[in-house]
């Protein structure tokens, strides 16, 4: 095995040797030959530091070789088995859809198991992001020029800064300009020259950088021995006022942060109980298998991206109405077999449900096996973002943010404006008059269990972008559900939103002062104590129905 | 009369039911050795213990294959612990007890080998514990096939230290007495090495953590000072997804601030979405990657045993694939499964781990084992950057608590004693 | 009526019997016949028939608030394992210099915490006689405080019941926490001896037995006087019909408290005898799963009948044993398919199948 792989390794460096002899025109001089030969052997088999040495060698080759070291960043370099040669491939699921690294000619799709990959260690990604970023420095996004400014702007390398300068003269783009601007900047607060110093700080103090916050805390930190660490009293005093200046938009933005944070929690706490608010809220039902109706709708997520692995981002959305379905047919064969035997007995449908939820649990264990299953997050909901330095929201919180509220509002309507909506409320508020007027209950029930449980699916597709797809993932959040229901008044949509974000928000302002345990414990504390002063709930349900 | 009647025969039926416990025990014929297999199949612990049990159930198989152990078969006793720490202890005795098994195989989390420890020690039984754990403990029944701290976190932190320059360190993990003891280890250790206290945050967080958003805003403050900052995370099982999900959303890529985790294996990644992983890193002593004939047999076993090309192997089995394998031997050269004679005969019994070297069973009841760091790739896998060039001995006691430096574990003669503190020469804290 | 009446008395008094052969002649058979006897019970029988009857105490005490006075508690299991801790803290202390770090005072968690003293909470449960009181009066006055809030602001139903879950939720988190200072996740565990006598000898074993089975014939039987004496009726019409009784001129709320407090000081005994048996207490005797299962328990054997309760817990914890056992892999669907065949088949439980099987046979 051991031997298999050397030989792997200088079939590799073959390859890559051909890639760069072709790549430089013309270049025919031996030695440098031999020396980048030398230098792709050590990329792959050589110590740590001489790895490092490699990539630097690699980088005097110029922009030729971009192409390839991007392929060899994102891991999409590969060897082709059958011919040896150096392919770059893109993932289609059963296998990759390779074209030729060097000519760029497609050679069609093959197995994963027909191409070895070419590995990378965090120091060569890192290695191959500077010079990466070195050969984009001229790209023609913005977007990529900035990310290149910032993989450049944090080192001392003063060839890396000679080309950060000649590209400032050039530059167009004001953001790009400004980030070449800052990375100048804090090199002259580093300088001997005191004016320059201050001026830097003078000017630095309107950015929105964590690099300068560090560097100006640096400068009025006392070290060890009670000494400034700063010398210069003029520079220390600039630097304060900066801090001043820079710490109150620090804190507005971080304040802001905190309420978004709030607030995701809340949507994801919204998301998990409102369909409880309605089973529970509406019907009375003690449902304690709402987590494990979430669950499917998370399993569900699961399997669609296995049936549609080409196109992630379709098959996430797609789930929604899938998990919608699958969770409601669910809910309403429970319904149909279990609860409406126990009507009049809120109670007892916990112990029933109780049961139901074992069962699910442990059928998915059997099917799907113990153990979490991998769903992917389409690439819109990764990432975040970058309002500037002080502020990133993630994308896919915003979107479970805004997810939610559609939920929310679509409920609304359908409770509101549709004829099933109408007949839930009128059982909801009177049973047996509803039933004198001829509403078919029985049938209302059903489609009022499914329209919860189905809503309960679609919690599930958006905790799947956050969390574990086990068959645990229920019971992490069935308690939580309740207390939001409970908080917010039972029988009450509105309750369970504002309820669900308030527990949110005051969570993630705790949180900071508390930890995130006893934060937890301080919000349950404050919904026992609040029940106690409302004991309907924050919109409590009035009129005849509210007594049962 | 009838009534006299009907109150003996209900009688007579609750009495036999409460017999029954007793009966059941005695009906068996003794042709067989049989070994416990005490892992969580449903619960919260069934994610990761589920996986063991095949282990076990393949490691007996094979063995049976093999023509069993004392000219006897092997036969695995199965029972579902349920997560549920008392009923661990009441499985460990009612396989010991009722069941009458020579080893117990099992236990996941500390807790439960802490509710099965007293009753395994009461009976006299053995028991096998494959997972990495806190230390601070050996027991003359249990032997410790997983990694001790200094078989994983210390040469963690070294490698870090060492190869990728961090300056900063962020100690986060879940609350409970393995991250704790780690952490305290660690934070030691740093200290040790002129790590100041400000460079130091240590964050505990619930089990199964889910909304991570504030900690990794912080962990992102805290490293962006320009010093090289990483993560060493004890985060337990269910929470890591969320956290990485976070860790990646926020931006804070494995180049900025690595983490390096202890409890993220093979198996936890292939219920992962990798791409926010990539690059990060886990210290284990074992690895599905590592390239060796014994490994490649030993997962090629694994794919036909449960009939899926896509099961991936994990540390864990590694250890009950040692730890096994040490007992077998044992018992052939103790010539019986009896617990005590077993007990003297595995100290010191060699056998070839799965990464190349030979693990040894050492007079602390730990085994020698490598250390590996490797990086997560997107296929769910660890490529090693960097492994330990000898085998590491366990160290039941770490050297870097002050209330424990002085004490040893020795379970040879004339010391004989898990807890023996070399400067008082006094045996302490053992329950026989 | 009467046949009912009859009924119950008769399943109760079996059930009574029973309870008291298995705690008398079993630890009087272990003390009497040699280990190898047919006679004797081994060691897991006998701590497993033990724990059976701490939970059914626990189940009766739930009965009590859930079957008589209409109080779907969620929270019974917090009760519960506040008594076991405040056991739990008495053997620690007990353990003294045993321990791992060999320290006098501090139990080892503590050591390792780096604490330096014992904080002032733990103090006084060296003595066993102090433990023992705490044991009522912890989860007593708990139950108390906040049954005093609860029921004079008139919490009822579903909202009583969910923060009972939040309740025990909370004291979930707060005992994990290893700041807590109840030695977090792992709880307290490594035992060495009650009374001075060692906590793992058969003999002791034996007693424990025979005490829970004392205890719970003693809870059952003044239980029932209590439920039949007019204070217990007055509860029982609470249940059924709140408003009307308190416009009769009751004050609602104090009997509710009171059968609140009495019963979880019962289930704090019930988690005192537990815990020397198992050998470990740990903060997941509070999750809010346990408690449910406390509830399935009762409903299972039949609720507002105390011996119902009885006989639920020890089912269903005697087949999770068997079943835990037998068929490890999919015990759980058996679990939950008793659990819903019981609920929509059988709304009095098996105490309602047997009683009317009993009147068949009469009538």
């Amino acid at each position: 095995m051991k031997a298999k792989s050397i030989k792997g390794y200088c079939r590799l460096a073959a390859c890559l040797m051909l890639v760069f002899s072709l790549a430089i025109h013309g270049d025919q001089d031996v030695s440098k030959q031999q020396l980048l030969l030398n230098a792709l052997t050590n990329l792959k088999q050589g110590s740590m530091a001489e790895r490092e040495q490699a990539i630097i060698q690699l980088a005097d080759n110029g922009s030729s070789s971009l192409t390839i070291l991007q392929a060899l960043l994102d891991g999409q370099l590969f060897i082709l088995k059958s011919d040896d040669s150096l392919v770059i491939g893109a993932d289609n699921n059963q296998g990759y859809d390779i074209r030729d690294a060097i000519t760029g000619t497609a050679k069609g799709a093959v197995e994963r198991t027909d191409v070895g990959k070419i590995n990378l260690t965090n120091k060569l990604r890192v290695s191959l992001r500077k010079i990466i970023g070195q050969l984009q420095l001229s790209s023609d996004d913005p977007a990529i020029r900035l990310a290149a400014v910032k993989a450049m702007g944090n080192e001392e390398d003063e060839s890396a800064l000679a080309i950060l300068k000649a590209r400032e003269g050039v530059e167009k783009d004001e953001t790009v300009k400004q980030a070449i601007k800052v990375v100048f900047l804090l090199k002259d607060m580093n300088s001997s020259d005191k004016s320059l110093r201050i001026n830097a700080i003078d000017a630095l103090k309107e950015v929105n950088s964590l690099d300068v916050v560090n560097r100006l805390n640096a400068m009025v930190e006392k070290d060890e021995a009670g000494n400034f660490v700063e010398s210069d009293i003029d520079i220390r005093n600039t630097a304060k006022a900066a801090l001043i200046n820079i710490n109150t938009r620090l804190q507005l933005y971080s304040s802001i942060e905190t309420v978004f944070f709030g607030l995701s929690l809340g949507a994801v706490l919204v998301l998990a109980a409102i369909g409880l608010a309605i089973t529970f809220g509406v019907m009375g039902v003690i449902n304690m298998a709402h987590g494990e109706l979430m669950m499917l709708g998370a399993y569900t997520t699961y399997v669609m991206q296995q049936l549609m692995p080409n196109n992630l981002a379709f098959s996430v959305l797609l789930s929604i109405p899938a998990a919608f379905v699958i969770s409601a047919l669910v809910g309403i064969a429970i319904e149909r077999g279990i609860i409406r035997f126990l009507y009049g007995r809120p109670l007892e449908t916990l112990l029933a449900t109780f049961g139901v939820s074992l069962i699910l649990q442990q059928s998915v264990r059997s099917i799907f096996s113990p153990l979490n299953r991998s769903v992917a997050t389409p690439e819109w909901m990764s990432g975040s973002w970058q309002v500037n330095d002080f502020l990133s929201l993630t994308w896919n919180r915003f979107y479970i943010l805004v997810f939610c509220l559609i939920v929310f509002v679509l409920l609304l309507q359908i409770l509101k404006r549709t004829s099933l909506g109408l007949e839930v409320r009128a059982v909801a508020q009177n049973r047996n008059m509803a039933k004198a007027m001829g509403i078919p209950t029985s049938r209302v029930d059903a489609m009022t269990f499914g329209l919860g449980s189905g809503i309960a699916g679609v919690a599930g597709v958006a905790l799947s972008q956050i969390t574990n797809v086990g068959p645990n993932l229920g019971q992490a959040y069935i308690v939580d559900s309740f207390m939001v229901v409970v908080f917010g008044g039972v029988g009450n949509l509105w309750g369970t939103l504002v309820a669900g974000f308030v527990l949110g928000i005051a969570n993630k302002f705790l949180e900071p002062f508390a930890g995130a345990v006893l934060a937890k414990i301080l919000v349950l504390i404050f919904i026992i104590l609040f029940i106690q002063k409302r004991p309907r709930g924050l919109f409590p349900q009035k009129g005849r129905a509210a007594d049962s | 009369m009838n009534r006299i009647s009907e109150k003996l025969r209900k009688l007579s039926i609750v009495g036999a039911m409460a017999l029954l416990t007793v009966a059941s025990g005695t009906v068996r014929a003794e042709d067989t050795i049989k070994v416990g297999v005490l892992h969580s199949l449903s619960g919260t612990m069934a994610i990761s213990e589920t996986t063991l049990k095949d282990t076990m159930l393949m490691l007996i198989d094979e063995q049976n294959k093999k023509g069993g152990l004392l000219g006897k078969k092997l036969e695995a006793v199965v029972v579902d612990p349920a997560s549920n720490w008392p009923l661990f202890a009441e499985k460990a005795r009612e396989l010991l007890t009722k069941d009458k098994v020579a080893a117990i195989f099992g236990c996941w989390t500390s807790v439960s080998r802490k509710s099965v420890l007293p009753v395994i020690e009461e009976l006299n039984g053995l028991l096998f514990y494959p997972v990495q754990y806190e230390g601070e403990e050996s027991s003359k029944n249990v032997f410790y096939t997983g990694a001790a701290p200094n078989q994983q976190a210390i040469p963690a932190v070294d490698y870090l230290m060492n190869d990728l320059k961090v300056k900063r360190w962020v100690l986060a993990g879940t609350d409970y007495v393995y991250p704790r003891t780690t952490n305290k280890i660690l934070e030691a250790y740093l200290k040790s090495k002129g790590v100041a206290k400000k460079d130091i945050l240590i964050n505990y967080t619930p089990f199964g953590h889910s909304d991570w958003q504030s900690i990794v805003a912080d962990i992102k403050k805290f490293g962006s000072t320009g010093k090289k900052t990483a993560v060493v995370s004890t985060i337990n099982g269910d929470a890591n997804i969320p956290f990485y999900k976070e860790l990646g959303n926020q931006g804070i890529s494995a180049e900025k601030i690595p983490v390096i985790a202890f409890s993220v294996g093979e198996e936890e990644l292939s219920g992962m979405d990798t791409k926010p992983l990539v690059g990060h890193l886990a210290a284990w002593n074992y690895f599905m990657s590592v390239d060796s004939t014994k490994n490649a047999a030993f997962i090629e076993k694994w794919h036909e045993y449960t009939k899926n090309p896509k099961r991936v192997t994990n540390d864990p089995m590694e250890a009950h694939y040692i730890g096994f394998n040490m007992w077998v031997k044992a018992v052939e050269k103790a010539g019986t499964t009896d617990p005590t004679a077993v007990q003297k005969a595995i100290i010191g019994v060699e056998y070839p781990n799965l990464t190349g070297g030979t693990s040894k069973m050492l007079p602390n009841h730990h085994i020698s084992k490598p250390v590996l760091i490797g990086e997560i790739q997107d296929d769910g896998q660890l490529l090693t950057v960097w492994q330990t060039n000898t085998l590491v001995d366990g160290d039941a006691w770490s050297d870097f608590l002050p209330e424990s430096k002085p004490i040893i574990a020795d379970w040879t003669a004339p010391i004989n004693c898990g807890n023996y503190n070399t400067k008082t020469k006094k045996c302490s804290g053992q329950n026989f | 009526m009467k046949l009912i009446g009859l009924g119950a008395d008769k399943i109760g008094t079996t059930v009574l019997i029973v309870l008291a052969m298995v705690s008398f002649i079993i630890p009087l058979c272990n003390l009497v016949s040699p280990a190898d006897s047919p006679l004797h019970f081994s060691a897991y029988t006998v701590s497993v028939l033990g724990k059976y009857l701490t939970f059914a105490l626990l189940g009766l005490s739930l009965d009590l608030v859930w079957g008589y006075c209409g109080i779907l508690a969620l929270g019974q299991g917090a009760f519960f394992a506040l008594g076991g801790y405040a056991m739990g803290m008495y053997l620690m202390r007990q353990i003294g210099t045993r321990g791992v770090y060999g320290d006098p005072l501090l139990p080892d968690f503590m050591v390792f915490l780096n604490w330096k003293e014992l904080p002032w909470y733990w103090l006084g449960f060296d003595n066993f006689w102090f433990a023992l009181l705490m044991v009522v009066l912890v989860p007593g006055v708990l139950a108390f405080v906040f049954g005093w809030l609860a029921f004079r602001s008139r919490v009822t139903g579903v909202y009583l019941s969910i923060i009972t879950q939040a309740l025990t939720y909370a004291l979930l988190l707060a005992f994990f926490r290893n700041e807590m200072g109840f030695g977090g996740n792992n709880g307290l565990t490594d035992f060495k001896e009650l009374l001075g006598f060692n906590i793992q000898s058969e003999a002791l074993r034996a007693l424990l037995l025979m005490i829970s089975g004392v205890t719970l014939i003693a809870v059952f039987i003044l239980c029932r006087w209590l439920v039949n004496t007019k204070l217990g009726r007055v509860v029982t019409a609470i249940r059924d019909q709140e408003s009307r009784v308190r416009f009769l001129g009751y004050r609602v709320e104090m009997f509710k408290l009171w059968i609140f407090v009495f019963s979880a000081m019962i289930a704090g005994i019930a988690g005192a005898l537990y815990v020397p048996q198992v050998g470990i207490i740990n903060p997941s005797e509070f999750s809010p799963l346990n408690s449910l299962e406390i509830v399935i328990w009762v409903a299972i054997g039949g609720r507002g009948t105390l011996y119902g309760a009885i006989i639920g817990a020890v089912l269903v914890n005697y087949s999770k044993t068997v079943l835990t056992g037998l068929m490890p892999e999919i015990w759980l669907f058996t679990l939950g398919a008793v659990f819903v065949l019981v609920t929509v088949f059988l709304p009095d439980g098996l105490v309602g199948l047997m009683r009317r099987r009993l009147q068949e046979s009469h009538s």
